[in-house]
């Protein structure tokens, strides 16, 4: 057929593309379609009515303008016009139009609406299914609005064609993608399961796609699915390939369907019925079978689609994690593949493996391959792939093989590319951290990682190191020996000198025996770095230097001397300057038991707050926010248990939960889990909130979680900062509350801070606080993380000041035995009472002066707003400080109120 | 599926199809990054790459690449399969189809693609179903077109 025959062959827009490709220039082209534009614009202004061919003609010549990449902006109403054109050629220029140039004009969307309203009515199956493929290509709200009713009933009526019910499904899911809300689930649920089991081969691959989205949102509605499915896979599977007629490709019986259908079945746990489960069990043994099977065809076609069921079936062998006999065949197929000569199986296995490494099934059969992965990373030519076989290390990686896997992707680092240095760097400091034994190998590990890649070493990993250094006495004199040999290199990275300072500082006293390094040449050697260093480096070395002072007295003289010259005590930096004039003071006047108590040893870290070191150097407070970022959105704070039980305002705050909460478990596919933090809902930040409104909820690594709330009456509203520490894009970063759920700005620059506001409202008295999950991509790796959000029922507090005689009265007022709630506990601070007066006030009651016969105690009293009502509460703390111990008293009118007052007080002193 | 793209050797954008709302903004921003990755690519590589959140799967076929984003659950060897089969259904529908067949005929690639894929998600992967509902529309054109008035001499030849 040639090429132009075909169809209706519009010679007018033919001659224009013609044009379009003749022209000779960028200029030339603009104006041979600015011309164009004029013409037609004239046309469609012009006295004389079109036809109806003249008009499709020009609208598709104006879809052309715009797909060269120009604006289009007239036209509409031109291409709405030919949607009601009863020639079918017409009507399908003018949908393709409204598809991709979607407008949203309401008055436009109407009449659009109208003219799908009467072709999905029109029971013209061609026509019924342009209408749908433009509502599935939009996708729009308005659609949504418009036609998620209609839609469900033309996928299950007895008489729709098979082709229109196939266009109904994929459109209905789009809808549902775009606006779940709208696509209520009802009668027709069921119906669409059944359509597993539909004659059509076609009705049954476009049906399983919108039935495996709405299964992930409502399983248990769907899950009569998973037994139908089985039996079509299964009958798929042992079909002969000659069986499914079109829908064998290259000798593969449906592949497409074969894969949403073990797609599906990820979905779901292994299936509890004992027969259900055997038979998908057999179909996984055949789909492993066949890869051994010689090829039918040569074509690559063939392996394409035999594998790519084989692949998503190893998929759900994995999801299940229950059949150690499949995981250990899935990786035995795998380990083949690795070695086989077509570049895109390599890459597949590498990352599907890097899923079986987790688990502990076939964790072992990974490790084998160690070899073939690590001569992948090594000559590899591609870097997605030389990527996959580093991630796959890394995955693998244990106790047992760590040191032969960080030495080899520290080799690997040295001509890593670019764009995947940071992320190595990453993996090798966690590796290296989590797996070392002695930690003489760690600190070798994350100097080499400071002297191969030292640009890419971001703060937290040399601040752990000197945080490692200092919590382990063992390693201390290594470490000081280690980085005095590691600055005589002439050229060394600023990091090395950070570290090389630092360490010295405190530890240089343990190789001071050896006169190739004693106290002055420590010195010198750090100060010949000093002028190529910047000035936070700087500013470290001068403290060094002060503490050299204190270790080695003999150096005090050219060190007071460093420090007098002008370049330091006049230094133009207000820092360096005040550094340099401080440590001289020091020095100078203060006594040798000062300055030794002064400059003491670093104390160790408390364990396990690796970042705590970053968050004092950085002093990075959530103050600047880029207001662009800038999102608000409402969430409703009931008593949390009210989510099943909607109050009378659920329908104006959405009350409808989010996704369930679940602890943050790493996720298979997630890498770099942050190994310093505890996984699993963390609210070790939270409690740090009950007496103060703003401060840094959470820090790894990767992000900084910073918060500002104010409280007035029963409204709240709060400031979360989401801060990236890293100089890499966060990407796809969702916030979800347990309360409601809507999204933030997907994508936070390396450096940069996102800014969301929540606006609070108590509705009624609660215990539980709402959760946040946070998920976002890191390099490519999945990060979760749940936090409570520190909102507390104290937040609410009204302060009420009253005299001795009130307060007594009232406190025999609540003197039901569940008003009172009591604790005594001993004291986790020091018990100084400004500071007990600070957090008591920080609580937000009114602190109540001369009402306790004894002046040790403390009173307050407050009232609790709630929208549904007011809680009085009066509280009593008794201090002994012989006893170390203190006893709280709270009585409040509501008895859960008086309980968790004293519940989240109690950890308070 | 979030998108497909057709583009030249050259870097000229052929086709795009777009599965998820972005804005014109976006999807220029998108185009032009990912055309530049996947023409720096050399040709023995392998046909997936992570890219932000997503994978891409591209296929070259004489001078033209096919490239599609999937989302992390979905399947590379399948989509490369996609790929093939909508290439197969043009070559079929034009007779050995070339990239010219695309320029000049856009709305046909578009309405092919229409039928195979749907919302990114393949709706009919038999591919005489779909020639069939094609071929059917070019039917009922064929019959409208002889239903309309002879159009000028002018109009003939291109001229307005």
């Amino acid at each position: 057929m040639p090429a132009v025959s075909k169809g209706d062959g519009m010679r007018g827009l033919a001659v224009f593309i013609s044009d379009i490709r003749n022209c000779k220039s960028k200029e030339a082209e603009i104006k041979r379609i600015n011309k164009e534009l004029a013409n037609i614009r004239s046309k469609f202004k012009g006295d004389k009515a079109l036809d109806g061919y003249s008009k499709k003609k020009y609208v598709c010549k104006l879809l052309f303008i715009f797909l060269l990449g120009h604006d289009i902006d007239f036209g509409h109403m031109e291409a709405v016009n030919l949607l009601s054109s009863n020639k079918y050629t017409e009507k399908q220029i003018g949908y393709l139009f409204i598809s991709v140039l979607v407008n949203s004009n309401s008055e436009l969307i109407r009449l659009i609406n109208n003219a799908i309203k009467n072709d999905l009515s029109s029971r013209n199956p061609t026509f019924m299914c342009l209408a749908l493929h433009c509502i599935a290509n939009v996708g729009s709200r308005e659609m949504a609005e418009a036609f998620a009713g209609e839609i469900p009933r033309i996928l299950v009526a007895g008489d729709t064609m098979d082709s229109v019910k196939q266009s109904a499904a994929l459109c209905l899911l789009r809808l549902y993608k775009t606006s779940p809300d709208l696509v209520l689930m009802g009668e027709w649920t069921s119906r669409v399961v059944h359509l597993l089991n539909d004659q059509h081969m076609g009705v049954v691959t476009a049906a399983i796609s919108l039935i495996t989205c709405l299964s992930q949102k409502n399983p248990d509605e769907f899950k009569t699915c998973v037994s139908l499915a089985v039996s079509r896979l299964s009958r798929i599977v042992s079909s002969a390939s000659t069986d499914l007629q079109d829908y064998t490709y290259y000798f593969v019986p449906a592949p497409w369907l074969s894969c949403k259908l073990l797609r599906l079945l990820q979905c779901y746990p292994p299936p509890e019925d004992g027969a259900v489960k055997g038979r998908l069990v057999e179909c996984l043994e055949t789909i492993l079978n066949k890869a051994q099977e010689p090829p039918k065809s040569k074509k690559v076609q063939h392996s394409n689609a035999k594998n790519a069921i084989l692949f998503e079936a190893i998929s759900l062998i994995i999801h299940y994690d229950s059949e150690p006999n499949l995981l250990v065949r899935a990786c035995n197929q795998l380990g083949q593949f690795l070695q086989h000569r077509e570049t895109n199986l390599r890459y597949l296995a590498l990352e599907s493996m890097c899923t079986l490494a987790s688990s502990e099934f076939s964790h072992e059969a990974v490790k084998t391959h160690i070899e073939t992965v690590i001569n992948a990373l090594k000559t590899e030519r591609d870097v997605s792939v030389r990527q996959r076989a580093a991630d796959l290390l890394y995955a693998m990686c244990d106790r047992s093989n760590a040191k032969q896997i960080v030495a080899e992707m520290l080799s690997y680092l040295e001509t890593a590319d670019y764009s995947i240095r940071e992320e190595m760097v990453l993996k090798v400091a966690i590796l290296a951290e989590k797996y070392a034994v002695d930690y003489s190998w760690y600190v070798d590990t994350i100097l080499n990682l400071i002297r191969i890649a030292g640009d890419y070493v971001s703060e937290e990993v040399w601040y752990r190191v000197i945080q490692i250094v200092i919590n382990r006495d063992d390693v201390q004199g290594y470490a000081a020996k280690t980085v005095f040999e590691a600055l005589q290199a002439p050229a060394c990275h600023e990091n090395m000198v950070k570290v090389g300072g630092y360490i010295l500082g405190e530890f240089g006293n343990l190789i001071a025996g050896d006169p190739r390094s004693s106290p002055l040449v420590q010195f010198n050697l750090l100060h010949s770095k000093f002028h190529l260093c910047s000035v936070p480096t700087r500013a470290l070395l001068l403290s060094a230097y002060i503490k050299f002072i204190n270790l080695f007295p003999e150096t005090k003289s050219t060190i007071q001397e460093v420090l007098r010259s002008d370049s330091q005590i006049r230094n133009s930096d207000v820092e360096l300057q005040q550094r340099a004039v401080e440590y001289l003071k020091l020095s100078s006047i203060a006594s040798t038991d000062v300055l030794a108590t002064v400059l003491e040893e670093m104390p160790p870290f408390p364990e396990r707050e690796s970042s705590i070191l970053a968050k004092l150097k950085k002093k990075k407070g959530p103050g600047a926010v880029s207001n662009h970022l800038l999102k608000t959105r409402k969430a409703c704070l009931t008593d949390i248990k009210g989510i099943s039980t909607p109050s009378p305002s659920a329908d104006l705050l959405g009350l409808r939960a989010g996704p369930p909460v679940t602890a943050a478990a790493p996720s298979a596919g997630s890498l770099l889990v942050d190994v310093f933090s505890e996984a699993g809902v963390n609210d070790d930040g939270f409690l740090r909130f009950v007496c103060k409104n703003n401060g840094v909820l959470f820090e790894n690594q990767l992000l900084q979680i910073g918060i500002k709330s104010e409280y007035r009456q029963n409204l709240g509203r709060m400031y979360l900062f989401y801060g990236n520490k890293t100089s890499v894009q966060f990407v796809t970063f969702t916030t979800t509350l347990n309360v409601q759920a809507k999204p933030v700005e997907p994508l936070i620059e390396g450096g940069a801070q996102v800014q969301q506001v929540i606006n609070i409202e108590c509705l009624t008295d609660f215990s539980d606080a709402p959760l946040l999950n946070i998920k976002f991509r890191y390099g490519g790796a999945l990060q979760n993380l749940t936090l409570k959000l520190p909102v507390t029922i104290n937040k609410f507090f009204q302060p009420t000041e009253m005299a001795s005689h009130d307060f007594f009265q009232r406190w025999k007022q609540l003197s039901l035995p569940q008003q009172e709630a009591q604790k005594i506990f001993k004291a986790n601070h020091a018990m100084d009472t400004e500071v007990l007066k600070a957090k008591l006030l920080g609580l937000g009651m009114a602190l109540l002066e001369n009402v306790d016969p004894n002046p040790e105690n403390f009173v307050c009293a407050g009232v609790i707003q709630t929208k549904a009502q007011q809680v009085g509460s009066l509280l009593r703390l008794e201090p002994n400080a012989q006893a170390q111990m203190y006893r709280l008293t709270v009585r409040s009118s509501k008895d859960t109120v008086s309980k968790r007052l004293c519940e989240l007080l109690a950890e308070q002193f | 599926m979030q998108f497909m793209l057709l583009f030249s050797r050259q870097g000229k954008l052929r086709l795009q199809k777009w599965y998820v709302p972005l804005s014109d903004k976006e999807k220029k921003k998108i185009t032009r990054e990912l055309v530049q990755t996947v023409l720096a690519r050399k040709p023995k590589m392998c046909s997936f790459l992570e890219w932000r959140d997503l994978k891409i799967v591209y296929k070259r076929y004489a001078s033209l690449y096919f490239c599609c984003a999937i989302e992390d659950q979905d399947n590379e060897l399948i989509t490369l399969e996609i790929i093939h089969r909508y290439v197969e259904l043009l070559d079929k529908y034009f007779g050995s189809v070339c990239e010219l067949d695309i320029i000049f005929n856009f709305e046909k690639a578009y309405f092919i693609l229409d039928e195979f894929l749907l919302g990114g998600e393949a709706q009919e992967t038999s591919k005489k179903n779909v020639l069939k509902a094609i071929e059917q529309a070019d039917l009922l054109q064929e019959d409208a077109k002889e239903a309309e008035t002879p159009r000028s001499v002018l109009e003939e030849i291109g001229l307005t």
